[in-house]
């Protein structure tokens, strides 16, 4: 309990000195431009490959369980965009995403650290929390959002082509996507994937920032980032599921 | 100047230093000394602000480091150049952008002002047309040299070096001493290195502090040092075979 407080109120120290006016807007803006390109583009053909497979093998599990000529087929293509929406997309690809962007933040800013390249900063009177984690924080915040949606739309192709193989027609599977749909599902997908987002930059970067030791430790920064951003997306995804849907 | 008062650090139980109090004078090249583990590093780390010492005072020339409010502190700091005991250059970075940093940072000079200040600093440096190398691409040596050359970039008062020759072999270990002693003297520089190399002190001390156990034991000249009677500190000078034999010549 003791080393919980620890870590959360050394999390909130650095989270202030994070968000402090950027010294150096033209700095920034470059920085900010790596870290999407960095975060977000290069995220870009793991989520496609994800997304697509696995909104195939929705429709095609979703078809499985609804044999019974009692349910109309187009259910097959409403159930698939509400899981994608609802609960894969923004959820499960934030834990993917966890995984490889928040692995890549806390190795970098720990290698940093460990090399003394963060303390080369703060002597040269940089606000290095600042430098580091703002533009990792705000490029994930405005592209995962981005990628979310990319994600969605490949899922529902995915879908379909998952749908060409158990006989289901292009026709009852289109009907069924666009039946009874709702944008505030779509708004809550995006208020979870920019929660998320920031959870998976912020976290990653406390393990990273406060790394200690040399590279063995830099490995395992990066496991508890992984770990650690992981249990808090579930419980965040509880907690918004229950205040938007509950 | 860089006077230090009654300086004590303790991690725990640990006292790490002990009431230090030393003068490390402008324009000359100031060296601590001592074994692994006596507290030069924790020393060199409370003089930048690293770390806090538990009580005492670091004067920049009068002005109290450690009680300065954080904006004072923040100019003072561009006036210190540190050479880290790795380099700790910025890998993402190649040696112009490394060097540049500090003035992109800190100053409003156009690209090409700032340009001219980095190729000045790499000549002085001998490190001329290395503007785009990686840094992956360097030596040892080089790695040393461009983290100088990022150091004196802001033109500083104050040089504090950790350990600048740790993996160099003795020739180039030699040249990096002889760089630092160059700058301080044309710049009048107080600077401070923190070492263990016995090459070092006998080719640039002009002032060494010697740590041990957390006490500064001894200060004075090369000179004095080679002619020092304290038992402890010559254990440490003349504990190769060469130094020892040299000692009683």
């Amino acid at each position: 309990m003791k080393t919980l407080l620890l870590h959360l109120g050394q999390y909130f120290i650095m989270i202030r000195k994070v968000f402090s006016f950027p010294e150096k807007k033209n700095v920034f803006f470059k920085q900010l431009n790596q870290e999407l390109k960095k975060i977000g583009l290069d995220s870009l053909g793991i989520v496609t490959i994800i997304s697509f497979f696995i909104g195939a093998v929705v429709s095609i599990q979703t078809a499985f369980n609804f044999e019974s000529p009692l349910y109309p087929k187009y259910l097959i293509g409403y159930a698939t965009r509400e899981s994608l929406i609802l609960e894969f997309c923004p959820t499960m690809l934030s834990l993917i995403l966890a995984g490889k962007v928040g692995s890549n933040i806390a190795s970098e800013i720990g290698s940093m650290r460990v090399t003394e390249q963060i303390d080369a900063l703060e002597i040269m009177g940089v606000n290095s929390a600042s430098f580091l984690i703002l533009p990792k924080i705000i490029a994930a915040v405005l592209f995962f959002p981005a990628l979310i949606i990319l994600s969605i739309s490949i899922g529902i192709i995915g879908g379909w082509i998952g749908c060409q193989t158990v006989s289901i027609t292009t026709a009852s599977y289109l009907y069924g996507i666009k039946y009874e749909f709702s944008s505030f599902y779509v708004s809550y997908c995006l208020i979870k994937t920019v929660v998320f987002a920031f959870i998976i930059a912020s976290v990653s970067s406390y393990f990273g920032y406060y790394t200690k030791g040399g590279a063995l430790e830099v490995g395992s920064s990066s496991t508890r980032a992984v770990v650690y951003s992981s249990i808090v997306i579930l419980i965040f995804n509880f907690i918004l599921t229950d205040l938007l849907l509950g | 100047m860089i006077e230090i008062k009654n300086i004590n650090k303790s991690f725990g139980d640990n006292n790490v230093l002990r009431n230090i109090s030393f003068k490390f004078e402008k324009g000359k090249t100031n060296l601590i000394i001592g074994e692994s583990g006596s507290g030069k590093t924790t020393l060199l780390r409370i003089l930048i602000g690293l770390n806090k010492a538990n009580s005492g005072e670091v004067l920049y020339d009068g002005r109290d480091f450690i009680n300065l409010n954080t904006k004072e502190k923040r100019k003072l700091r561009q006036e210190i150049g540190v050479l880290f005991q790795r380099g700790a250059l910025y890998d993402y970075m190649n040696v112009e952008e490394n060097i540049m940093f500090p003035l992109t940072m800190f100053t409003n000079q156009s690209h090409e002002e700032k340009l001219h200040r980095v190729n000045d600093c790499l000549e002085k440096v001998n490190l001329e047309n290395s503007n785009k190398l990686s840094i992956n691409e360097l030596s040892g040596g080089m790695i040393k040299r461009v983290s100088i050359a990022r150091a004196i970039v802001m033109k500083p008062r104050y040089l504090l070096c950790d350990e600048p020759n740790s993996g160099l072999d003795p020739k180039t270990a030699i040249i990096i001493d002889n760089l630092i002693q160059k700058i301080t003297i044309e710049g009048n520089i107080t600077t401070i290195v923190n070492t263990h190399d016995m090459n070092s002190v006998m080719e640039i001390g002009e002032v060494i502090a010697y740590i041990n156990n957390g006490e500064i034991c001894w200060s004075g000249s090369k000179e004095e040092l080679i002619n020092n009677n304290n038992p402890e500190l010559n254990n440490f000078v003349f504990a190769s075979k060469l130094f020892k034999r040299l000692k009683k010549i």
